[in-house]
Parts: structure tokens; C-alpha cells; sequence
């Protein structure tokens, strides 16, 4: 089966993890984002979820960062954060090994990725799937870009693996969709924490839902650093969901910066084509 | 300095309770095992998150630590203003990247 869905948001913790800090209205508003996009990966029919994620050194760090790395486990756990700090409860997620194995490998052609059979969810997963997948019992692919500790992979290789994965996606039987968790502008754990460039969002949000790859990928790091924060990196996750959806277009169900949840609040979808 | 180092420890403990166990009931045993300068050292028992931060400690895996060690997310953030008006810009790691 082709590719059934795909979408992008956001993942901060603060979003179950400080939830009663927030305006109501605009929590409640992002809530009901993440139940629309929900309740379209429930419509469309999908199998399987793939989260293109940006974690935060649950799994990965210095010693051998990988620039692009798919799950391949039975199952995983997470949240790997304090239950009580993040808001969500720790539980087992099904994954879908079979799945990974024929993802992977068809990807392989196109990008080197690593793979791994053990992983523990942080936020940059769990807060989605908190939203996205409530009972846990979705079978689950986690994928992770490396948007933490330079050097990163440059914007057009995130392009590319997301051209890469929907070929493989559309290569397997089963009918699977995908999201792209992280965050836009962001200064997330810093004293800049609740700093939101909204100006800067709403121009990239119309590049990612009018998929104008020219655009998308011309963000140096620098410049993403400057002006949208070192959680900037992250809009490495929404190019892998542009360059999976290349040629279509796609609708914002909500946006609107939310400082104490840090990052402008985003559930987006494209029109899988 | 061993940024490396000092990340790397609290990587650890972030992801392994068998370590952080080990860290709340002897703390020194751990530490021996990180190739850590005395200002680390000092920034790490105090705990100084402040220090921490202008050391070039990335916020994902230092939000953690101050959690651990029982800050509330306002004071965590406050933590790290105090640190840079008390130390000075941030060394080293990510944030500078562009200088402050």
C-alpha cells in the first residue's frame, strides 16, 4: 500500500508536562489539533506509525551519534523522562520489527542509516503519541535525525531521507503513516526558554505545507540558530515529511506560541499524493 | 575542561536508574569514573546549575539534572541567568555557537 498519511508537530514535554500553566484556550485549541490529526491516522487506516523524531540524548550521544537511525525492536518503553516532570505515564509501546527490517533496507539504497533494536521513547516521541496513538497499540517505527549535537546532516539529506522512506513505504504491503515531531523556533532549556520567533514559524509552516523545497532547504544552521533558536535544528524532522510528500500540499490545524510549553505549538498535515 | 565528560555523566544518569542509585548513595564512585576538572566537580556536587550551564552543558540533558536534584522548572531557569551573570557567557558547547 502507498503511503495513507502524513503530518507534522510538535513534542515539547511542556505540553502534558506543564499543562495547567498554560492558557486554556490555546492548550485546549492544540489539544484538539493533535485529536483532528489523530483521528485522520484512525480514518486513513494506517498499520503501522512512523515518528520521525528529534531526540534529546535518551538513546544517542557523543560516542557514536548517528546522523539518521530507524527502530527495529519488538517493543519499546518510554517515557524515559520522570513520569511526574512529563506528565505521561511509562509503557510499553508495540513496535513492528518485520516492518523496520524491509523499511531499512530499501532505504539503504538511497541513505546509510543505523538502526537499533533497544530504544527508550523521551518526549520527542511519547509527547506525540500521548496525543496521536492514547492506548499505545498502534505498532510504532521510530526514527531519529540528529538535530542535538553537531555536526548535523544538512537540510537536503533530511530532504532525501524523506524520499527515501516513502519509497520504502510504498514498496510494503501495509498501509503506514507518518509524523514528523519537533519543533520550529525554540530555545528549549535555556534562559531563553518560552522565546518564540512567530514571524519566523508562519514563513516556514506556509514553505512546509506548500512543500517549496528551494525554501525549505535553504536555512544554513547559522542562520536557523539566529533566528529560530538551537531547537531550530529540529525542522530537520518537517523537511523529512516534505521531501516524503514532494509535490503535495498540506493544512496547518494549529498553530500559536505557547511560551510556557516553549516552542510555537504546531499540528500540521499534508495531502499524500 | 572536559565538556565531553561532564555531559556524558549526566547522559547516564538521565537514562540508567542503576547509576543514578548509585550517584544519590555515593555520589564519589561515579564521579571517579569521568575524567572531570575540580570547577566540574564543584559545578556537578553542588549542585551549580548556573556553572553548568556556562560550562556548555546542553539544557536537554541539564533540565534533567536540575530536576533530579529537585529544581522546579522556574528555578531551573533562573539557575542559568544567575550562572551567566555570576561566570560570564557560556564557554563552550552549543550555545557558543554565535557567542552570547
Amino acid at each position: 500500500m502507498p503511503l495513507v498519511f502524513a503530518g507534522a508537530c510538535s513534542h515539547a514535554p511542556g505540553i502534558t508536562g506543564r499543562a495547567d500553566r498554560a492558557d486554556p484556550v490555546l492548550r485546549d485549541g492544540l489539544y484538539e489539533g493533535f485529536d483532528r490529526m489523530r483521528r485522520a491516522i484512525e480514518e486513513s487506516g494506517a498499520e503501522a506509525l512512523v515518528v520521525i523524531g528529534a531526540e534529546h540524548f535518551a538513546n544517542f550521544f557523543m560516542n557514536n551519534m548517528p546522523a539518521f537511525c530507524i527502530g527495529m525492536g519488538e517493543t519499546y518503553t518510554g517515557p524515559i523522562e520522570d513520569e511526574a516532570w512529563l506528565g505521561i505515564k511509562r509503557t510499553q509501546i508495540p513496535g513492528t520489527p518485520d516492518l523496520s527490517r524491509r523499511l531499512i533496507t530499501n532505504i539503504m539504497n538511497e541513505i546509510d542509516v543505523a538502526y537499533a533494536e533497544e530504544w527508550q521513547f523521551d518526549h520527542g516521541i511519547m509527547v506525540p503519541l500521548h496525543f496521536l496513538t492514547p492506548r499505545y497499540d498502534m505498532p510504532v517505527i521510530p526514527v531519529n535525525i540528529n538535530c542535538q549535537g553537531p555536526p548535523l546532516a544538512p537540510l537536503h539529506r533530511a530532504w532525501k531521507f524523506g524520499k527515501a522512506l516513502r519509497v520504502a513505504c510504498d514498496a510494503a504491503p501495509e498501509k503506514i503513516a507518518i509524523v514528523g515531531a519537533g519543533g520550529i523556533s525554540h530555545w528549549p532549556a535555556t534562559p531563553d526558554s518560552g522565546k518564540i520567533n512567530e514571524e519566523w514559524d508562519r514563513q516556514f509552516l506556509d514553505r512546509f505545507i506548500n512543500n517549496r523545497r528551494r525554501e525549505l532547504l535553504s536555512y544554513t544552521d547559522e542562520e536557523t540558530y539566529r533566528d529560530a533558536g538551537q531547537g531550530g535544528f529540529e525542522i530537520r524532522t518537517f523537511i523529512a515529511v516534505a521531501g516524503a510528500t514532494e509535490g503535495a500540499t498540506g493544512e496547518v490545524l494549529f498553530y500559536a506560541p505557547i511560551p510556557i510549553f516553549a516552542v510555537g505549538c504546531t499540528v500540521a498535515t499534508m495531502n499524500v499524493i | 575542561m572536559s565538556l565531553y565528560h561532564v555531559q556524558k555523566l549526566l547522559y547516564q544518569l538521565n537514562r540508567d536508574e542503576v547509576i543514578r542509585a548509585q550517584f544519590t548513595n555515593d555520589m564519589d564512585s561515579v564521579l571517579a569514573g569521568y575524567d572531570l576538572t575540580e570547577e566540574e566537580l564543584t559545578a556537578i556536587r553542588a549542585p551549580d546549575i548556573g556553572l553548568l550551564y556556562v560550562l556548555g552543558v546542553n539544557g536537554q540533558l541539564l533540565m534533567h539534572y536540575a530536576a533530579l536534584k529537585k529544581f522546579e522548572w522556574d528555578d531551573y531557569l533562573q539557575a542559568m541567568r544567575d550562572g551567566v551573570a555570576e561566570h560570564g557567557p557560556v564557554r563552550d558547547g552549543i550555545y557558543a555557537m554565535v557567542g552570547e
